[in-house]
């Protein structure tokens, strides 16, 4: 009796090997490269004197509290074993905030949800927000927008081998991922083609990766990043059929913020750490920057 | 409250909950069947079936049932099962359920006085007419309260598979958050729709058990 019972433990054992064995090869890294040795640093300015309040409440804690992703690799992406940040969305948070007096220590970041931002801002739980922030009219009403620093378009992300996906007219009959009750799945089934929704764009890519569905849709922002991770599988198609302008959110009625936020955008797009942070992020999928967007100030 | 009849949101509502129904019907039958076997072979004398069915049970009793899910929906189609999301979904659920109802089985098979397996050995009974005809019978009828908690929990364990590509109720849940529509009448409607399923269960179970019950 002892023996079987050692056979049925061991064979436990290997049946749950097997399964956990069934996860990603390797580590989810390890074609991105070392991107941080390119990455520009930013001249933290001293003696900033802005009116504005979400600023002095930051100076007398010596704390800025940015809100940000931490699922979209070379946006905004939080490697949780380490606790570093890494995206083109983290760089532009440093840039401004070394603008307005603080260095990326004096940073502190926030995993805010794209459901609870506007609540976040209102609630002066973060200063700022950087993270896929489309501006829009509707938001306006309830938060300040500076920028928009970056315009993305809904696009499809697809196999590098595919050739049949050449943009929005293509997606008739096709199978395309993306997540749950998102706009992008609407646009998908108004044009004619089938969705598989899943909460997270990761798992959206592994299906993509396993040929379980023909493309991934939502901003090409968030698709150059997982492109960037996977240079030699997946390709984004590269033709945008919306825009998403995004912003820097913060608190509505901070003019001072805003315009401070705004100068800083124009300074570093100027003096050229705009492009070179986004060549060392999502540049690294591939394709090449767009132009800087004219800021909307307002 | 009238958010329903707006919108087309009934039509998504009605189709969450008969996909609900028709992802926890196939699961109980299967997992019944799965349950049913598995419990014979952990009864059984050959050995090789005894550890097939311990195996069984340890693996799939003991994994989150979120984990099985990704295992399932994820890991085969790397070892080429391609198949689309609902069979998905039955596979884990079944497996995951007929672990629950072959312990439950079990229970009862040994509550089945160890004279009825005798006696009906001495009338020249083999191993699966003993099991199949004397014991199990018995034991099903034992165990109706423990089993109709595993199918009470069935269709709200099916929630889960609303986060792969299912749409069923909880997923109904997620679309109507993302048209924008408050929080609570939401909750308030799904809830309604598992509490209706639930009582339908457990009533169905009433009504066997008045019929079935074993007095002794």
């Amino acid at each position: 009796m002892r023996t079987r019972r050692t056979i049925a433990v061991a064979l436990a054992v290997i049946a749950l090997t097997a399964t956990a064995a069934c996860g990603k090869e390797g580590s989810p890294n390890a074609e991105g490269g070392d991107s941080a040795a390119k990455l520009p640093t930013y001249a933290v300015k001293s003696d900033v004197k802005i009116a504005s309040k979400a600023l002095e409440d930051a100076k007398k804690n010596g704390k800025l509290i940015i809100g940000a992703k931490s699922d979209q690799p070379f946006l905004g992406f939080e490697d949780t074993s380490t606790g570093t940040r890494t995206g083109f969305d983290i760089e532009i948070a440093k840039m401004v905030a070394a603008d307005l007096g603080f260095s990326p220590e004096q940073i502190d970041f926030k995993t805010i949800n794209s459901a609870n931002r506007e609540t976040a801002l209102k609630d002066g739980q973060i200063h700022l927000y950087v993270g896929t922030y489309t501006i829009n009219d509707e938001r306006k009403k309830s938060v300040g927008f500076a920028g928009p620093y970056y315009v993305a378009g809904q696009d499809l992300l697809v196999q590098k081998t595919n050739s049949d996906i050449t943009g929005k007219d293509s997606v008739k009959g096709k199978n395309i991922c993306s997540a749950t009750g998102s706009t992008s799945v609407k646009r998908i089934k108004d044009l004619g083609g089938t969705t598989t929704e899943y909460d997270a764009y990761s798992l959206c890519v592994d299906k993509l990766l396993t040929g379980e569905v023909d493309g991934v849709t939502t901003d090409d922002a968030i698709l150059k990043g997982f492109a960037a991770k996977n240079p030699n599988k997946l390709k984004v198609v590269g033709q945008p059929f919306s825009k998403e302008p995004y912003g820097v959110g913060m608190s509505k009625d901070d003019k001072a913020l805003r315009d401070a936020v705004n100068d800083a955008l124009k300074a570093h797009e100027d003096n050229g750490d705009w492009k070179k942070a986004y060549d060392a992020t999502l540049g690294l999928s591939g394709a090449a920057a767009p132009e800087v967007p004219q800021l909307e100030r307002y | 409250m009238d958010m329903l009849l707006e919108d087309g949101n009934f039509s998504i509502y009605l189709r969450g909950f008969l996909q609900t129904i028709e992802l926890s019907a196939i699961s109980a039958v299967l997992a019944l069947l799965l349950g049913a076997l598995l419990a014979a072979f952990r009864v059984s004398p050959v050995p090789v079936l005894r550890v097939f069915g311990t195996t069984w049970v340890t693996v799939f009793r003991n994994t989150p049932l979120t984990l099985l899910f990704f295992a399932v929906v994820f890991g085969l189609p790397r070892l080429d099962v391609h198949l689309d999301n609902f069979t998905f979904a039955v596979i884990a659920l079944s497996a995951y359920t007929g672990s629950f109802v072959c312990e439950v089985l079990r229970s009862g098979i040994n509550t089945v006085p160890l004279g009825q397996a005798e006696a009906a050995r001495s009338l020249g009974m083999g191993f699966g007419q003993t099991l199949g005809l004397v014991v199990l019978p018995q034991a099903a009828r034992t165990v109706l309260t423990p089993m109709s908690s595993i199918f009470i929990a069935l269709p709200r364990n099916a929630a889960v598979a609303g986060a792969f590509n299912v749409a069923e109720m909880f997923s109904v849940q997620k679309v109507l958050t993302e048209k924008g529509y408050a929080i609570i009448p939401i909750f308030l409607w799904v809830a309604m729709a598992y509490l209706v399923l639930s009582f339908s269960i457990s009533g169905l179970f009433r009504f066997l058990e008045k019929r079935l019950a074993v007095v002794r």
